[in-house]
């Protein structure tokens, strides 16, 4: 008979996901799944809502990363409308989203993959968690906490709060910055680079500590999927999608309006997630990744110094060629924090960012946008069609931790198949079955936006079905 | 004396409750002294302890069959429910999908969408949860604290997290009820 474990709910992921594992006779792994749980519905609903409301909205689809959804609904908002935002609007939207990226990888690195990392993977359950940092390295903690804020506090001086801001208008920003302000978000920058310089070394000295456990731990080849700008830096904000090939070489480069020409959306009945690929190689061959390993794979150099310095090692990981563990998207989400902070400062240093030439009211009205920005997991694609009242009659959405959900799902199942053996599980192995799915920070809530949330839980299954144990962890 | 245990959840939210509780900053020292963190989203057990916890925090509405047992195992296993933010005390943006009804939703995600592959269907497999009409939290267990907000301030949260763990009853009202 065969066995299925039952993981439920993952934890240290945004959202709920539920992992299963179904067992061989022989009592190896068959195949482990994991299944997105929830649904919620913003495609439709948003139907008949006016366009302007889609800021404020969908950064409801998620709280982790609200401003990757109330920026890339603004982008969609300017081109339908064809309200091209002025360079200084433009500026304090990417000074916005780098506060973001700073708060939502700093939070996932030490808050909720760190204690794997700081503690241990087979620590116990009780203590491998953020209250368990604070015991064992409350300094550590506190900076943490306090780089999280820095990230936030950017957010909410533009915004008016740390969460679901309210600043992005279709044509530009509803609040220019004051020198005042701008002087406050720069007093936190040296402070902040420091604690990721830590962070960094914290990475640096556990990958050559567990060397082999990195290089047996879900490495495999993808495509690489992401904005860049011409000529291919890192870019987080604007640009042009490009994609590249699991050697490295460049398959597509294209601007984010044509995206249903190259990608398409895989349904599978297990999950409410659905599984993006490129379109000319169909599923799966087609599967690619994004978010921070996604995008320093695709990019050639980083037009700050301190992180184009970290590039250039990180890129050293596989010979210049792209790099596939799955726990080195550790590493990269580090490296782009720096680039955050470092981007912060050219951005408050720019002419431009005090200026109050922040909103283009002229329209040409098109009635139809695409809106694109790279969230901290990856690439946020919003579509809206609207009738010439501006009511929408079409809204898609295609959320970053969607386009990584094969991925999330391979890796799952090789490194259930690497680590467990057998019915005779313990807790350890599964919390690196749900370390697998950590790594890419899925934002369960964004991927579920058409459904919800993502409940992960494991079971063992025998071959022919019949359920052999479900772990649990307390 | 031990400290009193408190565990949360999030159901159908954006977890933008939960980041609000982080936003206290250096504050969840404060919250960690006073108080036992048991099951979380960002603590390792899987849910409230079986003997029971004194405050079961709960983030988001309820919109499908695994929400209601989420709701129903905390109800059962905390002294007092407190449900976080607008979507857990009314039902939020998510029950904007009651004025279109689950099919309608299911159909635009899973078969209509112009990104889908020709021919895709609605995810149905046993595994999955089943979607019902978006309710708050008080529609399906009694509630004993209702906590406004898109999400609440992290003021608010602290404030009525460390009453609770001192046994005081927290009074939301003023400056706690502001948000915008
Ligand atoms: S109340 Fe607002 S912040 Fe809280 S879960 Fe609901 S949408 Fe998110």
């Amino acid at each position: 008979m065969t066995q299925k474990i039952t993981i439920e709910p993952v934890t240290r992921i945004e959202g709920h996901a539920k992992v299963t594992i179904h067992m061989l006779e022989d009592g190896s792994v068959g195949r482990a799944y994991m299944h997105v749980n929830e649904f919620r519905g913003f495609e439709k609903f948003c139907e008949g809502r006016l366009y302007f409301e889609m800021p404020q909205i969908t950064p409801r689809i998620c709280g982790i990363c609200p401003v990757s959804h109330h920026l890339a609904a603004a982008k969609a908002s300017d081109a339908l409308t064809g309200q091209t935002p002025p360079r200084p609007a433009s500026l304090l939207r990417e000074l916005m989203h780098m506060g973001q990226i700073v708060q939502s990888h700093g939070m996932h690195f030490f808050e909720l993959a760190g204690p794997d990392l700081l503690l241990g993977f087979d620590a116990a359950p009780e203590i491998r968690n953020v209250v368990g940092l604070i015991g064992a390295n409350p300094d550590l903690t506190v900076k943490a906490v306090q780089l999280r804020k820095f990230g936030q506090n950017v957010i909410k001086i533009l915004g008016g709060r740390r969460i679901h801001p309210v600043f992005a208008v279709p044509g530009g920003v509803n609040k220019a910055l004051t020198q005042a302000e701008r002087d406050s978000i720069r007093e936190g920058i040296d402070a902040a680079i420091e604690t990721t310089q830590v962070g960094l070394q914290i990475m640096k000295d556990w990958a050559a500590k567990n060397a082999e456990d990195i290089d047996k731990f879900a490495v495999f080849p993808t495509g690489y999927f992401g904005l860049t700008t011409a000529d291919n830096a890192l870019e987080l904000y604007d640009g042009n999608i490009r994609l590249i090939s699991r050697e490295g070489a460049e398959l597509e480069r294209f601007p984010v309006g044509d995206y249903l020409e190259y990608i398409q959306e895989h349904v599978e009945p297990w999950s409410y997630l659905k599984f993006p690929f490129y379109k000319k190689m169909g599923y799966p061959d087609g599967v690619y990744r994004v978010g921070p390993l996604g995008r320093l794979n695709l990019a050639e150099k980083i037009g700050t110094p301190l992180a184009n310095e970290e590039l250039k090692i990180f890129k050293s990981l596989n010979n210049g060629k792209p790099v596939e563990n799955t726990l080195y998207y550790h590493y990269a989400r580090l490296i782009e924090i720096l680039f955050a902070i470092e981007r912060i400062r050219v951005l408050c240093e720019d002419p431009d960012i005090l200026s109050t030439d922040i909103l283009n009211t002229r329209k040409d009205y098109k009635g139809h946008g695409v809106g694109v920005i790279e969230a901290p997991r990856g690439t946020l694609i919003h579509d809206y069609t609207a009738d010439e009242d501006g009511k929408l009659t079409k809204v898609n959405l295609i959320v970053s931790t969607g386009h990584n959900n094969w991925a999330m799902s391979n890796a799952v199942d090789s490194v259930a198949k690497t680590y467990v053996n057998g019915p005779d599980v313990h807790e350890g192995m599964l919390n690196r079955v749900e370390a697998a799915i950590r790594a890419y920070d899925p934002c369960l809530s964004c991927s579920t936006h058409a459904v919800g949330q993502m409940p992960i839980q494991l079971d063992i299954v025998a071959p022919d079905g019949s359920w052999v144990k479900t772990l649990k962890r307390d | 004396m031990t400290k009193p245990k408190i565990a949360s959840d999030w159901i159908c939210g954006c977890a933008g409750c939960h980041m609000s509780l982080l936003d206290m900053d250096e504050r969840i020292l404060k919250i960690v002294e006073l108080a036992d963190l048991r099951s979380t989203p960002i603590t390792d057990l899987k849910e409230p302890d079986e003997a029971g916890v004194d405050v079961g925090v709960l983030e988001g509405g309820i919109n499908n069959s695994a929400n209601e047992e989420v709701a129903h195992k905390m109800r059962k296993r905390a002294k007092i429910l407190v449900a976080l933010g607008d979507c857990a005390v009314f039902g939020g943006v998510p029950a904007m999908r009651n004025l279109c009804g689950v099919e309608a939703a299911l159909k635009r995600a899973y078969v209509e969408a112009e990104s889908n592959e020709p021919g895709s269907q609605i995810p149905d497999d046993p595994e999955l949860a089943t979607m019902t009409q978006a309710r708050a939290i008080h529609e399906v267990v009694p509630v004993d604290f209702n906590v406004p907000g898109c999400p609440p301030d992290a003021d608010t949260i602290f404030y009525v997290l460390s009453e609770l763990a001192q046994g005081r009853k927290p009074e939301i009202k003023d400056e706690y009820l502001h948000w915008h």
